[in-house]
């Protein structure tokens, strides 16, 4: 997994709330079966005017100029500045691939959907919950100044604004510790191998009817 | 001991080890898997060089891709063709337990977990799937997960993950005429809202609950998601284990015994806290239809289109406008005055017998309206469908002018040849309203199966429940 210490990062705004995963990565492209390629796809049906599917040359298609991500201002971004619940609907982890190869790698909204926000984590992207006031005010901050960018240190905790105004964001220890070596949990998980099998033995004599 | 709640049973029961800052590794009972989320975690196995901890804890079904007509001809959509393959070559290569589509026990991942026993009380049981809810219907623990963690599941048995707070949604009383665990749980999620339920696990009680079959109870978990909450779950009762009795994955016997014994602990304690309580009076309850782009734009079918212009809030009035603007819909509009080109009638909320039981009822002997363009019933596993037919369910809904599909996912989520057009509006008993859902720019109003075959019936809604 991709390490996630300091960024200084070029934002868009979002202003939306309650943006769901099939906003982010329509359902035709999860038909695949890799893990990459999904940021052309990104927000699909807001990005482009005509119908997206799986295989089209993106280069070659409509784009819908109103949408915000489309804008000069805002290409190269590497920060999503959101509304309230993002990342709501479905497990797709889709979504944090669509979004992190598109050249995100932090979404701040004042809430995230749990199951969203938990993918973000496997895949170097940082979802940061701040109080929907200061996401106002990053908001308002953004509209009046154009190449608005926010530096973003991990191991801090924070988020510095252009005029030095610093946001301290939480972050549970061990994601934190795993975003910034770039962990691969499954390995860290297997270091407790004998744990599981002892657990298993024990909740295999208490429930066997689990384990037919 | 301090009286627990059911999520702090079926958590404890489950932790392998805490970390220092709470994280936990879970014990993984059952992992149900399908075609579209685990392609990458088997590859990702694969290219490790890991083996899955448990094959005996995994049973697949391929459900999102495949079609719901003329299966014989196989899945004519290329690329929907290689993600079922890749499934079948993946547990034949491990042998996986498999239902592939030519089994009479295809079907929906979560109508066929609990239709084979295969979901227990008490267990654990992930998918990469939000509707994994559906289970903790039976006082199981059950969510959704996303690739990365179906891979962690099939290498360690177990997930990382923080205990939630807990809460617990009381709806005591009598549900009216006509109105279902579907309005209930709409009504729910109206109340609380889409992100009323994040970084929760919910359980439902009361004697509206406890009064609902594991059908009904299966589809109210079935939303939980759709309130944000991760986990929802019902305390195990007569109900609960009565479902299990002669499953194929259910024990029997001397163990059968022994389960139930254990079966009939899963409830929460007298006294047990909840970090929030949030109750409903059942007989308050109408029959809900949805009206906007989120599960939480819901009102009673008597009701009105919300007007933006009465909303204070700056970001929720933007929402309503940017929603009915999609919807087509102008503000003060009466729900029932609101025409319907399509009904679906499926999905893992609403495909079970009793659901069809309720649609059949109301289409009996009567005619889908002229403006109705297709009315399709896809039930939720071969199993459900062939019960159907065995009570000429399926003769009902086709008189009435209804399709009668093959069992999968289908138009919840258009991945397959089941999709809107453009600007088409539906009367869905499944769980999700959002833009391009059902088909890009396609326009899905939430109902339960009665509410969507009386929509079928008249070509608008109309209140079952009069």
């Amino acid at each position: 997994m991709q390490k996630f210490t300091l960024l200084d990062g070029l934002v868009a705004p979002l202003d939306r709330a309650n943006v769901d995963t099939d906003a982010i990565i329509p359902k035709q492209f999860l038909k695949s079966i890799k893990r990459s390629g999904f940021g052309p796809n990104a927000f699909d049906e807001w990005r482009y005017l005509d119908h997206g599917e799986p295989g089209m040359d993106n280069s070659k298609r409509k784009i819908n100029p109103d949408f915000v991500l489309n804008q000069p201002r805002y290409q190269g971004a590497q920060v999503l500045l959101t509304r309230e619940n993002f990342g709501c609907g479905s497990s797709r982890e889709h979504a944090p691939w669509a979004l992190e190869d598109f050249g995100f790698r932090a979404i701040i909204a004042p809430s995230f959907a749990d199951i969203f926000f938990n993918n973000c984590f496997k895949n170097g992207l940082l979802p940061i919950r701040l109080d929907a006031a200061v996401v106002d005010a990053l908001f308002n901050a953004e509209a009046k100044a154009a190449g608005f960018r926010l530096k973003i240190d991990l191991e801090q905790q924070t988020i510095t604004m252009p005029d030095g105004t610093a946001h301290r964001f939480e972050v549970e220890a061990f994601r934190k510790h795993c975003l910034l070596n770039g962990l691969d949990d499954i390995g860290l998980t297997m270091q407790h191998g004998d744990e599981v099998k002892a657990f298993e033995a024990k909740h295999r004599a208490a429930q066997p009817w689990l384990f037919k | 001991m301090n009286p627990q709640t059911l999520y702090d049973k079926l958590w404890n029961s489950h932790v392998v080890r805490t970390e220092a800052d709470g994280t936990a590794l879970l014990y993984i009972d059952r992992h149900l898997v399908h075609e579209v989320t685990s392609p990458q975690a088997f590859e990702g196995l694969r290219m490790a060089g890991r083996k899955p901890w448990r094959i005996s804890s995994m049973l697949a079904v391929a459900d999102h891709n495949v079609p719901t007509s003329g299966r014989a001809q196989g899945i004519a959509d290329p690329i929907s063709r290689l993600q079922v393959e890749t499934l079948d070559e993946n547990c034949a290569a491990l042998g996986i337990n498999e239902f592939k589509m030519s089994d009479l026990r295809q079907g929906i991942v979560h109508v066929i977990g609990p239709e084979q026993g295969a979901t227990l009380p008490g267990m654990t049981v992930v998918c990469g799937d939000s509707h994994t809810s559906t289970h903790g219907a039976f006082a199981a623990l059950a969510f959704g997960i996303g690739t990365s963690e179906v891979e962690h599941v099939m290498a360690t048995q177990c997930l990382l993950m923080k205990k939630t707070k807990s809460m617990q949604v009381l709806v005591e009383g009598a549900l009216g005429r006509g109105v279902t665990a579907k309005d209930l749980v709409l009504a729910v999620i109206g109340k609380i809202g889409t992100a009323g339920g994040t970084g929760y696990s919910i359980e439902f009680a009361g004697s509206a609950v406890r009064g609902l079959s594991m059908e009904g109870r299966m589809t109210v978990c079935n939303m939980a998601i759709e309130a944000g909450a991760r986990a929802g779950m019902i305390a195990a009762d007569d109900t609960t284990i009565d479902y299990f009795k002669g499953r194929p994955f259910a024990p029997q016997g001397e163990l059968w015994d022994k389960a139930v014994a254990y079966w009939r602990t899963l409830h929460s304690d007298f006294g047990a806290q909840f970090d929030k309580v949030v109750q409903l009076n059942a007989a308050e309850i109408r029959p809900q239809v949805t009206w906007g782009t989120s599960p939480e734009m819901v009102v009673a079918v008597d009701g009105r289109v919300p007007d933006p212009a009465q909303e204070n809030d700056p970001v929720k009035r933007s929402s309503i406008e940017h929603s009915l603007k999609y919807m087509g819909l102008a503000p003060n509009t009466a729900m029932t005055d609101i025409k319907i080109d399509k009904v679906f009638i499926g999905s893992c909320t609403n495909s079970r017998i009793e659901d069809l039981r309720a649609a059949a009822e109301v289409a009996r002997g009567k005619k889908v309206a002229a403006n109705v363009k297709l009315a399709m019933v896809v039930p939720g596993s071969g199993l459900v469908k062939q019960q159907a037919e065995k009570e000429g369910l399926d003769k009902i809904f086709v008189a009435a002018g209804f399709e009668w599909r093959e069992p999968g996912c289908s138009m919840c989520l258009a991945m397959n040849d089941d999709k809107l057009e453009p600007g088409e509006r539906c009367a869905s008993t499944s769980n999700r309203n959002f833009e391009g859902r059902q088909g890009q720019g396609s326009r899905t109003h939430l109902v339960s199966p009665a509410m969507a075959a009386a929509a079928a019936i008249a070509g608008h809604f109309v209140d079952v429940s009069k």
